[in-house]
Formats: C-alpha cells, structure tokens, sequence
C-alpha cells in the first residue's frame, strides 16, 4: 500500500468539503477521482498535499501519517502535484521553472556560491523533453498557451522525480490534440518510469482508458473504488453520477 | 572559449569604472570625494534592501535598523571597548545578521502586509532603545568623534575603504542572486504557494534571504561611520527605511545595481537642492510622481528595457 487516505474529513466556517473520504492506492497504479463538480477532489488533493490541514482522519504515505505535515516535508517524502488551475513560476522562463523543483530535489536550494546556471541543466533538459516543451524552454512561462503551461505544471512536478504524482485536472482547457498528448504521458510515465499517478478529471473517456481503478466521490464522501467495470456497473454511481445530466465540465 | 570571452566582455565595462573610480581622488575635489563615498555606502544599504525586496519580494520595511545596528556596533566598540577597532567592523555583520535573525524569526510567520507591519514595530522598538539608552548608545545625541584606524580615517582612506568594501559587497550579492538560493528566491516570490509544493522550505528561504541583507547592511552602516565619524539614532529611523525602499524604487527594483543608481540620485539631490531650500523633499516628490507614471520599471529598468537586457528578472518575452 503506497498511499492510504481513511475517513477522511475537512470543513470550512461550517461547510464540510470533504466530510468522509477513503482511498487506496498501491504502487504503480493509476487512480482517478472522479465525481460531480463541487464533491471535494480538490480539496482531497490539497488535504493529501498538505496544502490543508485534515480535521480529522489519515493520510499515510509509506507508513507515515501526513496529517499536519508542511508542503514542502510531504514533497520530500515522494508525492509531488500539478495544480487545477495553472500554478506556475509566471515570471521565470519554462527552463527556470522546472529547475527550481529540481534544485529543491538536489537540496541544492541553499547553495549561495554556485551559478544556478551550471546546476540541474541535463535533469530539467530531460524533463522538458520527455512533456515536449524543450523547444520552448527559454520562453517566459507566463507567455506560453493555456494548454502548454498545463503541460508545464506537469513537468514542475516532475523536477521531484515523484513516487506519486497527483495531478488535477491535467487536461482542463486544453484542445482535444493536447488532451491525446497529455493521455499518451501519463501513460509513459506509469508505464516506463514507474511513478504511481492519482488524478481527478471530468473526462470520462480518459480516466476509463487510462486508470486501474477508480474512486468516486460525491458530496464529499466516497460511494465506492474499485475497478473501472465495477464503477461503471455500480447502481449508486450511475445515479448519482454517471446518469446524472447536470455533469458540468 | 567563447564563453570566457563573453564573461570578459561584460566584465570590461565594470573593470573600467573600478579604475577610473580608483583614481578618482587625484582629480575630484575633497567634497566630491566625500560624496561619492556617501553614495557608495548608501548605495550598498538600498542593494542589500534590494536583495529581499525586489529578489525576495518580501516587504522589508524597516532596513534601517540593520544599517543603524551595524554602525553603532562599530561606534560603540570603538568608544566603549579596549578592542581593536577592527574587531568592530568585523562584528558589524554578524551583529546585524544576528538582529535579522531575531526580528525575521518572529515576523517570517507572517506574510506580505503584515510582515512589513510587524518589522516596522520590531524596528521601532530598537530605535527607541537606541534613542534613550544614554549610558551605552549615547541616546538622542548619538556619538561623535569616533576616531577610526589612522589609514581610513582621511577623506581618500575612508573613499578607498567604501570603495572597496563596496565593490567586494557587489560582486558577492552578485553570486548571490545567480546562485541556486537566488533563483529559488525568485521562485518564491513570484509563487510561494508551488515553492512549497516543489519542497522548498519557504519561511527558511526567507529567513535566510533576511539575515544574508541584515549583514550587508551592517556592513554599509560600518561604512558610514569611516566617513561621517558618527552615529545617531536617525540612522535606524523608519523614514529612512521608507527613504531606501524610494531608491530601489528609483533605480529600478527589477535590476540588480538600480537601488545603487536611486541612492545615488537621492544623495545627490538631498546635497545640491538641499543647498538652495531645506523642502528638497518636495523636488523627490515630483519626481517619485513622475517617475511611477512614466518609468514605472525604476530608471536603469527603463534603459535595460530600452537596450533589451534583461536585468534580475527577465521581463520581456524573448524573441
């Protein structure tokens, strides 16, 4: 077991978000959350992240408990993430922005004396290369399309060279080229690299072609996971969700 | 190696001025001697600023505090003590590092606003002892006639001493900034948020980043005291924190030496319009005004912009 989330909960002011939340994932799968928009995923993302702070629950990652632990402590045990909405370094080039991930990896992040220039040049070229941007590397990453600085969120997360990645939403707004792109790498990176990935995602046809098993949440809790047949097959989740209309993009 | 070659290019210019600055006092009057290390030390205050400011992006509002610590270890070290003088220069960083420690330790918990609230108070604080505490800082009063080693203590040998330690000062915060830690800095200012996802350790950086400018600062404050021969508390009042934050502004926050420029406008402007009317503060006015609507990259923004070269931050879209 690589991650382990159980009962989980979190509420803002009174409005529970996420309210009782359970998820397993083992080593070198790929697992998708999905659910009506409004059940929580982010927030559970953000709990796992550390970004929030659970109310009460666990988050163990590898025999560790997460709960109340900094961003940056849970970066460093192996769990690195993209961001639903773009969360880039705007202002440095598409170069820069993935090596300060990989300088952080290196712990070289407190090295005053040495030119940044010479550090972590082929780790961040390989990155650029392998998500296709390394044409684009000395471009302001604030100037890049929507759908290239998706792509760059990935491949900031990258530059932890992740056990687990998490990635949310990692095609929201992208075209439909750009979305096959996106499918076909996370497709390699499980594949060949071996990261286990966790993401979220409204596209139904992509998170049935490409994960093992899925876990549905609505209203902030989880109604079921298991393997995708399973979860197409599920009565609850067909009415709650799937047969739902009001399914929102 | 073309690389070599081009590191020599750019390094040319700079060798030039270091020259032409070295042998400035043969033909500049003493007062213009005297200025220029004015500037050279107020100059290497508002880099130092610069540092966490435009690097950092963090709202260091009270700067001073650390110049004014740095100047009174020297002074007091000097006057109090049967140390040699030397010892106070030398102490003069690691006291305001230590200072930057204490303050940033209790005000990095905070963020933007808030933080800048808290120095300022933290500051105010320091200066307020400084003002009342007769026996030791001489209170409002300061201390005069400090009598620094024979070979600074001439107007040339406090130039030479500002220009040197300036200099040395540059090209360290020059590594600084292209180091690894300066890059992340950048990175933490522009997004803190994904600094933290990325497993930067974002309050650590920027405490780091605090106590690095504090000691740099201390150093411009043990500068002052070679050239003016005394202290007083004004030197950690808050307007002349406000005063450095108006160089970086001036000069270009973005670039690594327009904080060096805006002190040097400010210094000059405060001596020559100061000659004419004590309000020469109206005149700052009109051209901060000017300034933020015509030039709002600062002055040597503006002409990097102008020639296309990037500065600290790159900020145009490369071609």
């Amino acid at each position: 077991m690589m991650l382990l989330v159980e009962n989980l909960q979190k509420a803002f002011d009174g409005f529970v978000a996420v309210s009782d939340a359970q998820l397993r994932v083992e080593k070198g799968e790929v697992v998708a959350v999905i659910g009506p928009n409004g059940a929580g995923k982010t927030t559970l993302f953000n709990l796992i992240t550390g970004q929030l702070e659970a109310d009460s629950g666990r988050i163990i990652f590898k025999d560790e408990n997460l709960v109340g632990m900094p961003p940056h402590e849970i970066c460093r045990r192996g769990i690195s993430r993209s961001f639903q909405i773009v969360n880039i370094f705007s202002r440095l080039t598409v170069f820069e922005n993935v090596r300060v991930a990989v300088m952080s990896y290196n712990k070289s992040t407190f090295n005053l004396f040495s030119r940044a220039k010479d550090i972590a040049v082929s780790e961040t070229e390989d990155i650029l290369k392998s998500v296709g941007l390394f044409g684009k590397a000395g471009r302001i990453s604030g100037s890049l399309s929507h759908g290239d600085q998706k792509v760059l969120e990935m491949a900031v997360a990258l530059g932890n060279r992740p056990e687990l990645l998490i990635l949310d939403e990692p095609t929201a707004g992208m075209s439909p080229e750009e979305t096959r792109n996106t499918l076909e790498l996370m497709k390699l990176l499980s594949r060949d690299r071996g990261i286990t990935i966790l993401f979220c995602e409204h596209d139904m046809e992509l998170v049935f072609s490409v994960a093992n098993r899925i876990m549905v949440m609505q209203h902030g809790r989880t109604i079921i996971q298991g393997e995708p047949d399973a979860v197409r097959n599920d009565s609850q989740v067909q009415e709650a969700y799937l047969g739902g209309s009001d399914e929102g993009t | 190696m073309s690389d070599n070659r081009s590191a020599w290019k750019a390094l040319a210019p700079w060798l030039a001025v270091f020259v032409l600055l070295l042998f400035a006092p043969r033909f500049l009057p003493r007062f213009h001697v005297y200025l220029f290390g004015l500037i050279f030390t107020t100059g290497l205050l508002a880099v130092s600023l610069n540092l966490v400011l435009g690097l950092g992006g963090m709202y260091q509002f009270h700067h001073a505090v650390f110049y004014g610590i740095g100047a009174y270890t020297v002074a007091i070290v000097i006057t109090k003590t049967a140390l040699p003088p030397w010892i106070g220069f030398l102490l003069a960083p690691v006291v305001s590092a230590l200072l930057s420690l204490a303050i940033g330790l209790i005000c990095v918990r905070l963020s933007k606003l808030y933080f800048g609230m808290l120095q300022i108070s933290l500051g105010s604080l320091v200066w307020a002892v400084v003002f009342r505490w007769y026996s030791f800082t001489g209170g409002d009063d300061g201390i005069h006639g400090i009598s620094v080693p024979d070979i600074i203590s001439s107007t040339d040998g406090a130039y030479y001493f500002s220009l040197i330690l300036t200099a040395i000062c540059l090209i360290l915060m020059q590594r600084i900034v292209n180091s690894p830690f300066g890059m992340s800095f950048q990175a933490v200012r522009d997004n803190p948020v994904r600094s933290e996802a990325v497993g930067i350790n974002v309050k650590r950086l920027q405490l780091t980043g605090m106590v690095i400018s504090g000691a740099f600062a201390g150093i411009a404050g043990s500068m002052f005291v070679v050239i003016e021969g005394s202290v007083f508390p004004e030197l950690m009042f808050w307007t002349l924190s406000l005063e450095i934050i108006i160089m970086c502004l001036l000069g270009g926050w973005f670039t690594f030496l327009g904080p060096m420029l805006g002190a040097a406008i400010i210094v000059l402007l405060r001596t020559f319009v100061g000659i004419y009317t004590e309000y020469w503060t109206i005149i700052l006015g009109v051209v901060l005004m000017l300034l933020i609507l015509f030039l709002p990259q600062g002055v040597l923004g503006y002409f990097l912009e102008k020639f296309n070269r990037s500065g600290m931050k790159p900020v145009q879209e490369e071609k």
